[in-house]
């Protein structure tokens, strides 16, 4: 297949642009502010080719797929698709191209087959050409099995194929497709992208494919990278990321804390990005080699320095840092309770014992008999695909739910009979920044803090604290619910560590937010186990789990392994993937279970 | 090499009846579906069948003669005959008193000492009733009972004594179209009305917003079906869903219920539909205003639930209400079906009734479709 895809790169030019995109603005109105959706944005999408749409949530990448499909009108500018104006000619547009929206366009309480007939009739399939059309995407898409099963009691991944199948009843010339990979777990998402692969090459269809993933980008022949409304940068992504050829680096460091290391090269002069990547840490440059100042500072003796190939998501970090003037190094001064000393992690005391965990609902088993101990100072990762079970455990860990059988503990507590004593001692930030959106940031952290019992000077110095450590400060008369999604972030942070809890529960907590707010969170994260802070995370980004110190991997509400990121992708290992990603080690796993 | 730009000229029932499949497929399978469609009815018919009843019926009152004698325990006897009261003895006023203070009894019938004397003189002898006012309907109901009891046992007294009674005009009553004055009769004609709100504006606005909501509508907006066919589809089902609603709740009222249908049937269904089209047309408006799911449930109740509840003279009178509010009425769909219904059921097919009220459901039809029409278009904004 790569033989393919770089032949591809390779067509005539001549042939016109199977999608035209011109000086599109739109924006919308949110309460008294508008948002600027898109702004002046320009591209053309090749025919025969897979094109991604690649950019953070708020980038704009609905907006236009929806303005694409005639469904939204542009403050100004056109959209032509398959040359008709999308706007003026929203119906023949619409009868010529595939749309799958973000959730699929899926009536849940129909089977799978009366979806496909209720597409097929709609799209005025003829019934004779049905029984052939409906193999072949059934074939496809691996459904056979369940075409009588409703789609409301279908699994992530399988509600994704079913909705593409719906879309492709009658082949389309130009396909849009509106996130189809988030949420869905690794090995969907892998199916996803051989299904797509082999419709582009067999029949010649154009994709226009938007994505939060930039690790996707590097599947796509072409790329437009979006920004806050804006085209960062647009070209094949081999040719975007050649231009970080020689400035990435992995450094590998036997006698240092990674963490400590990643910190200090962080922010350092002539580095753009430090992240923790198993047992090394990956760095990228401003400029190709490595820097002669860098690698006479102290702490880079004894470290060994390899050049790597550089990936795409470096491209949009570099273009972020050099667009962003005023860069954010947190540095973080540690909440008051949290003291000094930690011990080496081996020994330092077990804080979460969780043994045997199960939660039913009716007769369906969210968590069945999960166990693992945390200890003080350690990140623990939950990793998983959308109902694997991870937010059930979590909301059991802090007290939330109860569970149906099974022990947890608590930094001591048992949660069956002291949840109250318990959640005095950890903090909770959950999958949806869930802060009240029509209180201004200065009144949700009022408010959480004396929801926390905080009073007098404790509950002044924390809100200075949260204010100024989290850059919270110039926006705290706006209202929750208008800040950049970051921002959210950082105020759901701010809100879940006010009272200095000793134990963080982070459920998704970087869903959708661009690499650099990534980055900073994980900063965060570090410093803060650095201090002492216990902190479980959830996520289905893969290379997050490589920040853990210990991970899970979770599906349909067991562990599957457990262990630091290294030995996980060690299990993995094998002739044709001698360095397995943690998404290969995922895909084994969930393949081999039994 | 563009593809055939006019396909969704053609195919246009396959769509429709694909859409149509669609919607009933989801009505079976959506238990809050079925459950506002026949459950909520069939719970309304039972509770203003047999529960609500707006008669007063052995109303307790309390009987205190001074001084009893033959006339007394006649007067009294003649009370407890009535079905209309129970009779609690009393021997003393202060006794009678305390019992209306207790609630224990509704009213107090009072004889004077010299009730007897008084009863054999030309001007005739007053009586006293104390009626507790709490309830303005009962106390009203309880005293024009008392009053056509009095009159009713010196009639018949003065006819035993072969006397002329001393009354200028006699009036003899006679109650037409509810003969036996029930108000169950009167009640559940209307409750078809309540109930074809109840599938075609809530629930229609609650399926549409639950398009919105889960992304299917604009999966569906992608595809060659024009927006008048999506429309198309959710009132036929709803029309067939609404016209189920309409004829089981005739059928109970009738041979559950016994309420005399004595117009037309065919008439009342054509009058049902044309305001089924209404309260669909209502429903559908208030989905291209609200998008979520809480937001239209809220619309549609206060929007047409409560006002066909309140407002449509199904439990009360529209004439006895203040001039403004009466005025509100005229913009209240349902007042015009509600009319027609009580007049089809208890009167029979009185034309000067029925069509005014269905010209003004078909006006009333029309604006609503016609809205919806205007404001749909197939766009997300």
């Amino acid at each position: 297949m790569p033989g393919r895809l770089a032949g591809s790169l390779n067509m005539p030019d001549s042939e016109p642009p199977i999608l035209v995109v011109d000086r599109l603005t739109k924006s919308f109105a949110a309460g008294k502010q508008r948002i600027q959706a898109l702004d002046d944005v320009s591209f053309a999408v090749a025919p025969g080719v897979i094109t991604g749409l690649i950019g953070p949530d708020g980038a704009g990448k609905t907006t236009l797929m929806r303005l694409a499909a005639g469904l939204l009108v542009p403050d100004c500018g056109t959209v032509t698709a398959l040359g008709l104006d999308a706007t003026r000619n929203s119906l023949a547009v619409q009868a010529a191209l595939g749309y799958m929206p973000q959730r699929f366009g899926l009536y849940e309480d129909l089977t799978a087959q009366e979806n496909l007939d209720l597409y097929a009739d709609l799209q005025g399939v003829p019934k004779e050409s049905r029984k052939d059309r409906y193999a072949e995407l059934m074939h496809m898409t691996g459904l056979q099995p369940f075409v009588d099963r409703l789609a409301g009691r279908m699994s992530g991944g399988m509600k994704q194929k079913l909705g593409l199948a719906c879309t492709l009843v009658r082949p389309p010339r130009l396909l849009l497709l509106d996130e189809p990979t988030v949420g869905v777990d690794p090995v969907s998402r892998r199916e996803l992208w051989a299904i797509v692969n082999r419709l582009v090459a067999e029949s010649g269809m154009s994709l226009l494919l938007s994505t939060a993933y930039l690790d996707e980008a590097e599947r796509c022949q072409d790329v437009i990278l979006l920004h806050e409304g804006k085209v960062l940068d647009r070209g094949p992504p081999a040719r975007m990321s050649a231009r970080m050829d020689g400035r990435a680096w992995s450094v590998l460091a036997p006698t240092r804390s990674l963490r400590a290391l990643q910190m200090t090269l962080t922010g350092t002069p002539g580095v753009v990005d430090a992240l923790v990547q198993g047992e090394q840490v990956r760095i990228v440059t401003t400029a190709s080699g490595f820097p002669e100042d860098l690698a006479c500072r102290p702490e880079m003796a004894g470290n060994t320095i390899t050049p790597v190939a550089p990936r795409f998501e470096d491209v949009f970090v570099d273009m972020l840092r050099s667009r962003t003037e005023n860069p954010q190094h947190p540095r973080l001064r540690p909440t008051a309770r949290i003291e000094g000393d930690h011990a080496p992690r081996d020994e330092a005391p077990v804080v979460i014992k969780v043994n045997e965990l199960v939660r039913k609902f009716g007769d369906f088993r969210a968590v069945d008999g999960v166990s693992f101990d945390v200890r003080r100072g350690e990140i623990f990762g939950l990793l998983g695909a959308n109902g694997a079970g991870k937010s059930t455990t979590f909301r059991m860990l802090c007290g939330l739910l109860p569970a149906s059988s099974g022990h947890l503990e608590i930094a001591g507590h048992d949660l069956r009979h002291a949840a109250a004593t318990a959640r005095e001692r950890i903090g909770y930030m959950s999958q949806k920044f869930s802060q009240y959106t029509n209180l201004s940031v200065g009144q949700n952290l009022d408010f959480f803090a004396s929801a926390y019992g905080l009073a007098g000077k404790r509950h002044r110095e924390q809100l200075e604290w949260a204010e100024e450590e989290f850059d919270l400060g110039r926006y705290r008369n706006q209202l929750a619910g208008d800040l950049p999604l970051g921002y959210k972030q950082r105020l759901a942070m701010a809100c879940a560590l006010m009272h200095g809890p000793d134990i963080l529960f982070l459920d998704e907590p970087t869903s959708g937010v661009d690499p650099l707010a990534r980055r900073e969170f994980w900063q965060r994260i570090n410093a803060l186990a650095l201090a002492g802070v216990t902190v479980l995370v959830t996520t289905h980004f893969m290379e997050e789990a490589e920040y853990c110190d210990r991970l899970v991997i979770m599906a349909a509400g067991r562990i599957l392994n457990m262990g630091d990121p290294a030995t996980i992708k060690a299990a993995a290992r094998s002739p044709e993937h001698p360095q397995p990603s943690m998404e290969d080690a995922f895909i084994k796993l969930v393949e081999n279970a039994p | 090499m563009i593809l055939q730009t006019k396909p969704f000229r053609k195919n246009g029932s396959m769509r429709l009846r694909a859409l149509v499949r669609k919607e009933f497929l989801q009505i079976v399978r959506d238990p809050s579906s079925i459950a506002i469609a026949f459950l909520m009815p069939l719970f309304l018919l039972l509770l203003f069948g047999h529960g609500v009843s707006l008669d007063a019926d052995h109303v307790p009152i309390a009987f205190v003669a001074e001084q009893p004698s033959a006339d007394t325990r006649d007067f009294e006897a003649s009370l407890l005959g009535s079905h209309y009261f129970s009779v609690v003895h009393h021997g003393s006023m202060p006794e009678a008193e305390q019992a209306l203070r207790e609630g224990t009894v509704n009213a107090v019938v009072r004889l004077r000492a010299n009730f007897g004397e008084r009863l054999r003189r030309p001007d005739g002898a007053p009586i006293q009733a104390i009626v507790n006012g709490v309830d303005a309907n009962t106390a009203r109901l309880t005293l024009g009972y008392l009053e056509g009891a009095w009159g009713n046992w010196l009639t018949r007294r003065a006819a035993s004594n072969d006397k002329q009674l001393n009354t200028p005009v006699i009036m003899e009553q006679r109650i037409w179209f509810n003969s036996e004055l029930k108000s169950r009769n009167f009640l559940v004609p209307g409750l078809v009305a309540i109930i074809m709100t109840l599938i075609g504006a809530l629930l229609t606005a609650l399926v549409m917003a639950r398009e919105w909501e889960r992304g299917t509508l604009e999966a569906l907006l992608v595809t060659p079906a024009t927006m008048t066919e999506i429309l198309l589809g959710k009132i036929i089902a709803y029309f067939v869903l609404g016209t189920g609603g309409m004829l089981m709740t005739v059928g109970l009222a009738v041979w559950l219920f016994g309420v005399p249908l004595r117009g037309s049937f065919w008439l009342l269904w054509a009058c049902a539909s044309l305001f089924l089209l209404a309260a669909l047309g209502m429903g559908l408006t208030i989905s291209t205003l609200a998008r979520n799911q809480f937001v239209a449930g809220q619309i549609a109740i206060v929007g047409t639930f409560l006002p066909a509840f309140l407002l449509s003279g199904f439990i009360f009178d529209i004439e006895s209400m203040p001039a403004a509010v009466q005025a509100i009425t005229h913009v209240v769909v349902a007042r015009y079906f509600v009319s027609i219904v009580q007049t089809l059921f208890l009167a029979g097919d009185v034309w000067a009734v029925v069509l005014p009220n269905a010209l003004a459901l078909l006006l009333m039809a029309v604006l609503f479709l016609g809205v919806t029409w205007r404001k749909s278009r197939k766009r997300l904004e």
